[in-house]
């Protein structure tokens, strides 16, 4: 079992990500639950959405304690909450930041990290800094545990039409494309 | 997210809202009233949705408040149609007039609770307190544990209420939050299997609304003389038999239902590695799943633990709880809600009620947990399954636990 839990804001699409997710990876041939988290329904309000991928039957209908994933969509949500909570030695994580890898503190459970400036590109694509679909691009290239195409096949079943969809294919791209990976090597104790 | 996926076209991923609706659709129902409340809003929105796409052909009737919804669903069930609603929470408790009306006018509908905490505290998230609160108005209840049996039972359900040996209205419930919201792959049953399982509404003319032979339905009964008394008890009788009558149709519909459609639900019980078990908890909903797994950790440490999930909560399958649970040392029972009468769970009192009638009675103890869209994790099981372990040691019952009070 892969447990993944995405971080983001009200209105920025966290719960969708995970749908989208969901819907590629049982397009993968996978079992996935996808659950969010139930917050206030509001603009702003820091979201969580949890979901778990395994070979088999997911039967646990709950929230995610012990993360081997955490996925951030937005860039200041790791102050108003600890996105790093619980989560797995050797995790990994995905960030939304401008920011090189030397500025940002990374904890010591995690070993890959991936980087998108995606509120820049959003701008650029949607004129607004929605960041889900970028970063599922951003998950795609940084994990491998789904492809490209299962996520493009995803969007293009959902309900997006015409426009925005051509913008949120345009925006999975650009995730992929546009994120940078770093593998950091544990440090051993002598 | 209502995403049918293209390689394989029986296959989508949707949450527990969007399940119901498409039972709703499958089951080729005529009429839906709505009014939307928190966590049962999006099913409203599927149901809007579906109607507008052309895939649902009913018709819809939004409504000022849920008073109105079950009003105007009785003029239509007695006028022959098929229909469906859902709600929770304050919604039900505002609907609770025409909701105690439906089973004695012997209604055949559908309503999903999608199940809330109720207030107050304020509280807009999950838990089984409403549907709890209505559990002896005479509603068949059916609770589900995935989402997958959210749209298979909302279907079996019109197949158990519109049998002439129960006409009776059918809530399934599913939970807030956990299935409501949360999103699975769904196995979409064919419309030609559903039209195979579920055939037309069979509409009962004795008691319905027909323009050519105008007759007065639900005149003043009962009262101390005359054949008042008697005309009375006969109308309970036969509600409290249709009730009991039900066991038999639903255990019946599941075995329609995995002979056509293939897919096998437990009607009444679930017995999971009940074999030679010693301790065994008790569930109700989406919580199960989490149990389970707590279940298989404590086998892999070599623990005789099993688990029994109630499916029909009302009726309460007495005689298949006493059997699922005769020979165990000690039983936990969780609840996700609360009786204020009892100072413990609901499922609780039934099933102690229900141990009487075992051949060896176990000593059972009450856990509550996962209240107002809290969580109930292998944990939280692992919790209980250690105290349940204890009692079935000393024998010792002790104070209700509160699975949240810590977390």
């Amino acid at each position: 079992m892969y447990e993944i839990r995405i971080h983001g804001r009200g209105g920025q699409g966290a719960v969708m990500a995970g749908g989208i997710l969901a819907t590629a990876m049982v397009h993968e041939g996978h079992y996935v639950v996808a659950v969010p988290s139930f917050g206030f329904e509001r603009r702003g309000a820091p979201v969580a959405s949890f979901l778990r991928m395994d070979t088999r039957e997911i039967r646990q209908m709950t929230n995610i304690y012990r993360p081997d994933c955490v996925l951030c969509i937005d860039p200041t949500v790791g102050r108003a909450v600890n996105v790093f909570d619980g989560m797995r030695d050797n995790g990994t994580w995905l960030q939304t930041t401008a920011k090189p890898l030397a500025e940002l503190q990374v904890p010591d459970q995690v070993t890959t990290v991936g980087l998108c400036d995606a509120v820049t590109h959003a701008l650029d694509i949607f004129k607004r800094p929605i960041t889900n679909t970028l970063m599922l691009g951003a998950f795609a290239k940084t994990t491998g545990l789904v492809s490209l195409d299962s996520l493009r096949a995803a969007l293009e079943d959902s309900d997006f039409r015409d426009a925005g969809l051509k913008q949120n294919l345009l925006a999975l791209e650009r995730g992929f494309n546009e994120t940078v990976v770093h593998i950091i090597e544990k440090k051993v104790a002598a | 997210m209502s995403a049918v996926l293209k390689s394989k076209p029986k296959a989508i991923v949707c949450d527990g809202n969007e399940a119901a609706a498409w039972a709703v659709t499958l089951a080729r129902v005529d009429m839906v009233a709505v009014y939307p409340i928190t966590p049962q809003s999006s099913l409203v929105e599927y149901l809007a949705k579906f109607v507008a796409d052309g895939k649902l052909n009913a018709e819809i009737i939004d409504v000022e408040g849920e008073h109105s919804v079950l009003s105007v669903l009785h003029g239509g069930t007695l006028a022959g149609a098929r229909t469906y609603t859902g709600t929770c929470g304050p919604g039900l408790a505002f609907m609770f007039e025409p909701y105690l009306r439906t089973p004695g006018l012997r209604m055949p509908m559908v309503m999903s609770i999608v199940t809330r905490d109720t207030l107050t505290p304020q509280s807009v998230w999950g838990g089984h307190q409403d549907a709890m609160s209505v559990r002896e108005v005479g509603w068949i209840q059916m609770y589900c544990e995935t989402v997958q049996e959210v749209l298979d039972t909302t279907i079996m359900g019109y197949k158990v209420a519109e049998h002439r040996d129960v006409m009776l209205p059918v809530n399934v419930c599913h939970d807030g939050n956990y299935l409501s919201y949360g999103a699975t792959r769904v196995e979409l049953p064919t419309q030609e299997e559903v039209d195979a399982f579920l055939p037309p509404p069979a509409t009962n003319w004795h008691a319905a609304l027909d323009p050519d032979r105008p007759m007065a339905v639900d005149p003043l009964t009962g009262g101390a003389g005359g054949p008042g008394p008697s005309m009375f008890v006969r109308y309970r009788k036969g509600q409290c038999s249709g009730m009991q009558n039900s066991l038999a149709v639903i255990e019946a519909a599941h075995e329609d239902w995995a002979r056509i459609v293939g897919r096998r639900h437990a009607p009444l019980v679930e017995s999971y590695r009940m074999d030679d078990a010693e301790t065994a908890l008790v569930t109700l909903g989406s919580m199960t799943g989490a149990g389970k797994d707590a279940v298989d950790e404590a086998r892999d440490r070599g623990e005789r633990v099993g688990l029994v999930k109630v499916k029909t909560y009302r009726p309460f399958p007495v005689q298949a709880i006493a059997k699922a649970l005769s020979g165990v040392k000690a039983v936990g029972v969780v609840d996700r809600s609360v009786s204020f009468g009892w100072n413990s769970g609901p499922l609780y009192q039934d099933v102690i009620g229900a141990l009487q009638f075992a051949t060896q009675r176990p000593a059972a103890m009450s856990f509550i947990g996962g209240l107002a869209g809290a969580d109930i994790t292998t944990d939280h099981f692992g919790r209980v399954i250690e105290r349940t372990q204890a009692l079935a040691k000393d024998g010792q019952v002790g104070e209700t636990v509160w699975l949240n009070e810590k977390d």
